[in-house]
């Protein structure tokens, strides 16, 4: 075994480097959660932020009575299972799945379009999608043409816009983790199931699935991670509104610590959010084990 | 040897592409079309004449320049910070073995997924307490403590790929282990630095949520907060003018995407979407 310089002796001086990464890490990253972590079982407020006391669970249980902040977890539910469980991984598995059969440049200019999607700045993202689904958008245009009834979709149905804006902007990534996974699997695999005479739709379910499940089990999660700390898109295209009908968690914390003054209950709403992905974490990193 | 059903199904598949395409295009054709129309709407129209002037209309101080370079100095900064302390950190962790890198290595990985969105605000809270809020120092710093996760995990993954036996050469001839670093072992990872800056950049400049909570005054604010002055302030909304806004402050991350996108191929994609 091959020691490295300085041997034993001096770990400290080794392990220097790792310093300024630690202290920024400790102070900006661990300290915050940490204090989120304490001003959960707070009544801090905005106002007058001197007097502040220990109220115990008080925050969560108001929270599981407050119509307001189960809406919330419905509506992200919601948000999730739309716009990335469904939305993302089906459609990102369906472009990947095609652009292998596909010629080139049809390839080349999908691909650019849904990337263009993905690395736009999340504000910009949700403009365009507004400009999308308003009443005089886009959307309702194209919906007259085809002589379609047309509706004033962010005001009738504003999570499924919000939702169809998160699929518009996230799918690039599933197509992407999903071209490499489909490109790895052996040709000779797909082409013997072929010769055996099974269809297109048997081999993705029998054949390709299952030899990509490992893909999908990431995908699916870095997805969900990302789809439930969502903020800008929804704030730019609605606001959460109308009235609380596109709010999930982020946005109800945000009023709650800010327009209501209440950081304590807001805090509350943002560990159980920080709990959620620190499980879904977890479970990503078994993942990433057994695939090791 | 492309049998005719080859050739139908590689026909049904660029229809169907072409049509997952178009659906996707509207929107950027509406904001590339409304940045060029006088009298732009909500909706994909081709302009009666091509102009420049919501362009001229943006490029102000007030609306494009001092934003942008607000921008730039958030995170430029943070992405400097961001880089030559994951590069450091990268060291120990990819060169000596020690009990701690595992159990280390495995909080960054967990901390990357964490969502930040949720800790927003007790970091403002603590901000307001520490008089860190409203400061670009404080935004830069907390830039930074976001990405390094990531860019640790990324920087030692990458500097694993350079052999070890360059160094001992460097060594015998008593060059220290931070001698070695700069001057061996982070110009063979120029590809793996580039990633990781270009990454941090991309993800920050994006941000919304960040800035919109740590800093407070206007005159501060970075592009992706400042964009939405187009709604509030300025009475009523000149969409010609929002797209073209959209254009200016987008080109930038897309650049540099395509660039290293270029350069290094999916590879980056997929390490960049880690993050989404």
């Amino acid at each position: 075994m091959k020691v490295g310089r300085g041997g034993a002796r001096r770990p400290l001086t080794r392990a220097l480097p790792l310093a300024p990464s630690l202290v920024l890490l400790l102070l900006f990253l661990a300290g915050p959660i940490a204090y989120c972590a304490y001003i959960a079982f707070t009544d801090l407020q905005l106002t007058g932020q001197a007097h502040s006391s220990f109220v115990g669970f008080d925050n969560f249980t108001a929270a599981f009575k407050d119509d307001a902040f189960l809406n919330a977890v419905w509506l992200t539910l919601v948000f999730t299972v739309l716009s990335s469980l469904i939305g993302q991984n089906t459609l990102g598995l369906a472009l990947a799945a095609l652009m292998q059969r596909a010629s080139k440049p049809v390839r080349t200019v999908t691909g650019a379009v849904v990337i263009c999607a993905w690395v736009l700045p999340e504000v910009v993202a949700g403009f365009l999608l507004y400009a999308f689904f308003r009443r005089e958008g886009t959307l309702n245009a194209i919906l007259d043409w085809l002589h379609l009834p047309t509706q004033n979709w962010l005001f009738t149905l504003p999570i499924l816009a919000v939702s169809f804006a998160n699929v518009w902007r996230g799918t690039a990534f599933s197509m992407l983790v999903y071209s490499a996974a489909l490109g790895e699997i052996p040709k000779e695999i797909t082409e013997a199931a072929e010769m055996d005479g099974a269809g297109g739709w048997r081999r993705m379910w029998h054949i390709t699935l299952p030899m990509i499940r490992r893909s999908i089990g990431t995908n699916l999660m870095l997805n969900t991670l990302q789809t439930l700390s969502v903020f800008g898109l929804i704030w730019v295209m609605t606001r959460g509104g109308p009235g609380n009908r596109s709010q999930t968690l982020p946005l109800f914390m945000y009023e709650q610590a800010f327009q209501k003054s209440m950081i304590g209950y807001g805090t509350a709403v943002a560990l159980l959010l920080l709990v959620v992905g620190s499980l879904f974490s977890l479970v990503y990193m078994r993942l990433l084990r057994s695939e090791a | 040897m492309s049998s005719p059903r080859t050739v139908r199904h590689r026909l049904a598949a660029d229809a169907g592409l072409l049509i997952v395409a178009a659906a996707f295009v509207l929107p950027l054709a509406w904001v590339v079309l409304s940045a060029l129309d006088a009298h732009a709407n909500l909706q994909v129209k081709i302009p009666d004449g091509v102009t420049l002037d919501n362009f001229d209309a943006v490029l102000t101080p007030d609306i494009t320049f001092t934003p942008l370079l607000n921008s730039l100095l958030l995170c430029g900064g943070a992405t400097l910070l961001t880089v030559a302390s994951a590069a450091l950190a990268a060291y120990p962790l990819s060169r000596y073995r020690s009990r701690f890198n595992n159990p280390f290595l495995a909080t960054v990985l967990f901390a990357t997924c964490l969502p930040i969105t949720a800790i927003m605000v007790p970091v403002y809270a603590l901000f307001v307490q520490v008089n860190l809020i409203d400061t670009m120092q404080g935004t830069i710093f907390f830039f930074a403590a976001s990405q390094l996760p990531f860019a640790i995990w990324l920087m030692k993954n990458f500097m694993d790929g350079v052999p070890k036996e360059l160094e001992e050469a460097a060594w015998t001839d008593g060059a220290s282990s931070f001698q070695s670093l700069i001057r061996i072992v982070l110009p063979l990872m120029g590809p793996g630095i580039s990633v990781v800056t270009v990454f941090s950049f991309v993800m920050m400049w994006g941000n919304f949520f960040v800035p919109f909570m740590l800093l407070l005054t206007p005159e501060q604010m970075p592009a992706s907060v400042s964009i939405n002055d187009f709604f509030g302030n300025r009475g009523t909304v000149v969409y010609g003018q929002l797209a073209a806004f959209s254009i200016i402050y987008s080109t930038p991350v897309i650049l540099l995407y395509v660039l290293v996108a270029r350069r290094f191929g999916g590879g980056f994609a997929l390490g960049g979407a880690v993050k989404g």
